[in-house]
């Protein structure tokens, strides 16, 4: 397979030994999982058939086009990554330019802002339960006190205030992780831009406008691409704190995926909303990697 | 200690290195070869083909008459010293220095006593437990030199070791290899592009350009009977006066004077014509190849003034001629009278380059 | 306007200094408000952790309680086996990590170095992979996990972990190694080291540094994982602590125990708020070095 006589032969050979265990583990985990989804969606496995697959070719995917739940979970995914991402990117743009300003104890200021981004999703969605709680909840306290509403909500027994509360929640765990790409990008860009375009007369909006947002775009690009991944398979957040409801107001993708297999052992089923999931989010990343592949060909003329 | 001998060395198609087209070269024993050339003229390919740390596409690598085109780098007992040093910067000196030998198994006591005498002729004694990052630039470059002579290899290799030092620093070390080499056997091949360094230290030097050698000869030939265009005007500081002249008859037409060609078969249409600036004088009533024409720069560089000269001329364009005149020597009225002494002008073909004189034929060995 | 870069602070102004440092001002309101963001729920949580029952049910909410007390705190290491869980999620992590970087740092090194044929599709793959949500392999997995008979045990958890992160391990630690001066390697090679061993005593040395970064957030990615640990390990003494402290309930369905899950949520962050503290700097360069070199 390699030509060991060659240099480059043994070098090929020595990269592939070392290549190869982190392959298998790849392969192993990622690989065979996605595959058997698809070879498994084209089974009945169900309590129906006792757990034995049955052949059933495409009745699974026609299934999922009658299944309104199913349905429902989609939009309810693409409302939540979309307007999670959205408000994540604008407030992370935002926290980011204010941590890339002078001031005291910025250091302090950086380090806290990383710190809903690394604590444990499931502990965080636990928290905010508590923060929304209909009885003892902080926030009913404080619209209360304020005088802004007179008795208390129920905001995770409401559908969309259910939705809101889980949105806030996962815009506040994963904003940091949106600063912190979007602040290095900051951080590479040249101050000579900004200084030889304010002597042309340019505003600091404009500023912002011409300089900063174009050479900030590939971070922005990459930073909602993985956040858009994330927050469409979002699993942990909603099922700590709504557990899908109220009358599956907040059920996502995933989490229908995991009541069909572990709470009606659905399998095939849920195999065939695997693979259905796995293909959007493929055809999403590839459309965005497209562009981002556009925009690096664009910009890095004039880096 | 061995002869190297390189063949047809060839290095083509590989994205990220620069190419070599063909280079054959020779280093005997002692001998101490400079590759010189401009940047991307594939010296460093070469030398590291020679390493093992390039594969050639074509042609063979041969020490003391073995085939090692293809062995392993660590088996070819060549050492090399790196134009950045390459220390392992988590071991102290006396580790960096003994790390090639722990690998051969060299028992413990010999490596002790090859480092302390390596340290001694280097003067690193002191720095023995320091790590690289605690050194100035010159003293890491003494460590660098010194991990390849404590290997007792079987060829040196140097790339560009003092380009990273400054001026002053230097000049000293180069007196510094140039004895430290001087004691060793092995074959040295060093690449440079600074001619200054290949002059002093060489015993031999080879001029590459775009892959190819262009002259193999020692030193002061090299300076005295460039093998053709490139070699003339990449060696030496201030760069050789080249001249595209036309010719009539037996003579060559630079501005309004008749400069005799030596006798070559054929009298082409045109000519290069090559002088080196300091083979320029001002003209003596006795001289024969006189030419006539104003001053219209100066440049004083010390010990001369480089004087240029725009050679008067009556029907075609003004060619220049530099000249590095004694800043004693004194000319009037901006024009001046210079003499191109025959045994110093050097002839070269217009198309392929080569020089035209029997006896500077490209000495490249077969 | 806040949100200018800060640069523009170095424009020439007008004359005449006596003027209200509005830039300053809208700054630090700024800096004030993105800290109460960031850090409010955090302490919220902190605080009703420590409150006494009543207080954390008295309406109108107790903002600055008279009486503290540990009640919630000790209830979880006497009531339920918290210790288990913190060791649990400890052990999974630290194995996990060690082993995402004995398996990431040689193929990493490989593709950043060696071009092997194929790492660009390797490599391709592998930023594609980063973006799966575990919810796609979970059935796959869990066919697995039965086969091997791999239910509640640690491994269940060790190898998918290890796998989640190697996709970054190996992007953080190519682009690090794509940074080191390639001298010393070939250096090291001429010197007669083969890839192994310059690899374990050369390079390794000098990516320390880097593999420390990564390493920590393998770590933290490790700890906070919750669908697999939520489905394939149902023995209590085997739980994680997300998975504990979300599975905490009340004697009754109507009793839930908010002091206990506050304190459980306090535990549980707790490790990482120290890694955030340690190595904040850290955690931001590997976050950008693998997202943004990838």
């Amino acid at each position: 397979m390699f030509n060991t006589k060659t240099i480059r032969g043994r070098e090929q050979r020595t990269a592939w030994i070392l290549i190869v265990p982190a392959l298998l583990m790849l392969l192993f985990v990622f690989g065979y999982p996605i595959l058997r989804a698809f070879w498994l969606s084209l089974f009945t496995q169900n309590l129906g058939t006792r757990l034995q697959p049955v052949f059933s070719g495409f009745d699974n995917y026609s299934r999922m086009a009658g299944d309104g739940r199913f349905w429902q979970s989609f939009w309810v995914t693409i409302i939540f990554t979309v307007s999670s991402v959205v408000l994540e990117l604008i407030l992370g743009l935002a926290i980011a330019l204010i941590l890339n300003q002078k001031f005291f104890g910025r250091g302090l200021v950086r380090t806290s802002a990383i710190i809903p981004w690394a604590l444990p999703t499931a502990l965080i969605g636990l928290a905010w339960a508590w923060i929304f709680n209909d009885q003892f909840g902080i926030v009913n306290d404080i619209l209360l006190r304020l005088g802004i509403i007179n008795t208390g909500i129920n905001w995770l027994g409401d559908p969309t205030l259910a939705m809101f509360a889980v949105i806030f929640a996962d815009v506040w765990k994963t904003t940091p992780f949106i600063s912190i790409l979007l602040l290095a990008g900051l951080q590479s860009i040249s101050p000579d831009l900004y200084e030889a375009h304010s002597i042309d007369g340019a505003t600091p909006w404009q500023n912002f406008r011409q300089i900063t947002l174009p050479l900030l775009l590939p971070q922005i690009l990459i930073a909602m691409l993985f956040r858009f991944a994330q927050a469409f398979g979002v699993f942990d957040l909603i099922q700590v704190m709504t557990g899908g409801g109220p009358g599956g107001a907040t059920e996502v993708v995933s989490l229908y995926i995991y009541s069909t297999v572990m709470r009606y052992l659905d399998f095939g089923y849920g195999a065939a909303l695997v693979v259905v999931t796995f293909l959007l989010l493929i055809l999403a990343v590839a459309i965005a990697s497209l562009l981002l592949n556009k925009l690096r060909a664009r910009t890095s003329g004039t880096t | 200690m061995a002869r190297l001998e390189l063949k047809n060395l060839n290095k083509t198609f590989s994205p990220k290195v620069i190419p070599v087209k063909d280079v054959s070269l020779t280093v005997e024993d002692g001998e101490f070869l400079t590759l010189l050339g401009p940047s991307g003229c594939g010296k460093s390919t070469v030398l590291r083909m020679i390493a093992g740390l390039e594969e050639p596409t074509r042609g063979q690598i041969r020490l003391g008459g073995e085939d090692i085109t293809f062995r392993r780098p660590g088996d070819r007992n060549m050492a090399m010293v790196f134009q950045s040093y390459a220390l392992y910067p988590h071991m102290t000196v006396s580790e960096n220095l003994a790390s090639g030998l722990k690998l051969k198994n060299i028992p413990r006591a010999e490596i002790k006593q090859r480092v302390a005498e390596v340290a001694q002729l280097l003067g690193l004694e002191e720095l023995l437990n320091r790590k690289p990052g605690q050194m100035s630039g010159g003293q890491r470059q003494r460590v660098a030199v010194g991990r390849a002579l404590v290997r007792q290899a079987q060829v040196f290799l140097l790339d560009e070791p003092l380009s990273n030092l400054d001026a002053l620093l230097r000049e000293r070390v180069r007196a510094d290899l140039k004895q430290i080499f001087a004691t060793q056997k092995a074959p040295v091949v060093y690449v440079t592009h600074d001619q200054t360094e290949a002059m002093t230290l060489s015993s031999k030097v080879a001029v590459l350009n775009n892959g190819y050698v262009q002259q193999l000869a020692p030193p002061d030939r090299i300076y005295s009977h460039p093998a053709n265009l490139f070699v003339a005007g990449f060696v030496g500081s201030p760069q050789m006066n080249l001249l595209t002249l036309p010719c009539r008859g037996r003579y060559a037409l630079l501005g309004d004077f008749q400069i005799p060609l030596l006798d070559i078969p054929t009298v082409p249409p045109q000519i290069v014509l090559g002088i080196r600036p300091e083979n320029v004088r001002i003209a003596q009533p006795e001289d024969e190849h006189i030419i006539q024409g104003r001053v219209f720069l100066v440049e004083h560089l010390g010990m001369h003034n480089l004087v240029s000269v725009r050679v008067n001329s009556s029907h075609s364009e003004p060619q220049t001629v530099r000249a590095l005149l004694p800043t004693d020597q004194v000319w009037s009225n901006e024009e001046i009278t210079l003499a191109l002494p025959p045994q110093s002008i050097h002839w070269f073909d217009v198309e392929s380059g080569d020089s035209l004189v029997g006896r500077q034929r490209v000495e490249t060995m077969s | 306007m806040t949100a200018t870069p800060e640069v523009v602070s170095t424009t020439p102004r007008q004359a005449g200094g006596a003027k209200i440092p509005w830039r300053k001002i809208l700054t630090t309101i700024a800096v004030i408000l993105v800290v109460i963001f960031c850090l409010a729920p955090v302490m919220w949580q902190v605080l009703t952790s420590f409150k006494v029952n009543e207080d954390i049910a008295a309406v109108p909410t107790v903002y600055f309680p008279t009486r503290y007390t540990l009640d919630h705190y000790i209830e979880l290491f006497v009531r339920r086996p918290f210790w288990r869980y913190i060791l649990n999620s400890a052990f999974v992590s630290i194995v996990s990590t060690a082993l995402a970087l004995t398996l990431g740092a040689p193929a990493s090194y490989a593709l950043a170095r060696l071009r092997p044929w194929g790492g660009k599709v390797i490599l391709a793959g592998i930023l594609i992979v980063t973006l799966f949500p575990g919810i796609l392999l979970f059935i796959g997995l869990l066919e697995i996990i039965q086969q091997l008979g791999w239910g509640n045990n640690y491994l269940a958890l060790i190898v998918p972990y290890t796998a989640i992160n190697l996709p970054l391990t190996i992007l953080v630690l190519r682009s690090f190694f794509e940074q080191l001066p390639k001298d010393l390697e070939d250096s090291a090679r001429v010197d007669g080291y083969n890839t192994f061993q310059m690899l374990w005593q050369i390079l390794l040395p000098m990516t320390l540094p880097a593999l420390v970064t990564t390493g920590i957030l393998t770590f933290i990615f490790a700890w906070n994982e919750f669908i697999f640990a939520l489905t394939f390990i149902t023995r209590e003494e085997l739980k994680t602590i997300p998975v504990a402290a979300a599975q905490l309930g009340g004697a009754s369905v109507f009793e839930i125990p908010y002091g206990p899950i506050a304190a459980a949520t306090v535990l549980g962050t707790l490790p990482l708020v120290l890694l955030v503290l340690f190595f904040q700097r850290k955690i931001v360069q590997g976050l950008t070095a693998g997202a943004v070199k990838g």
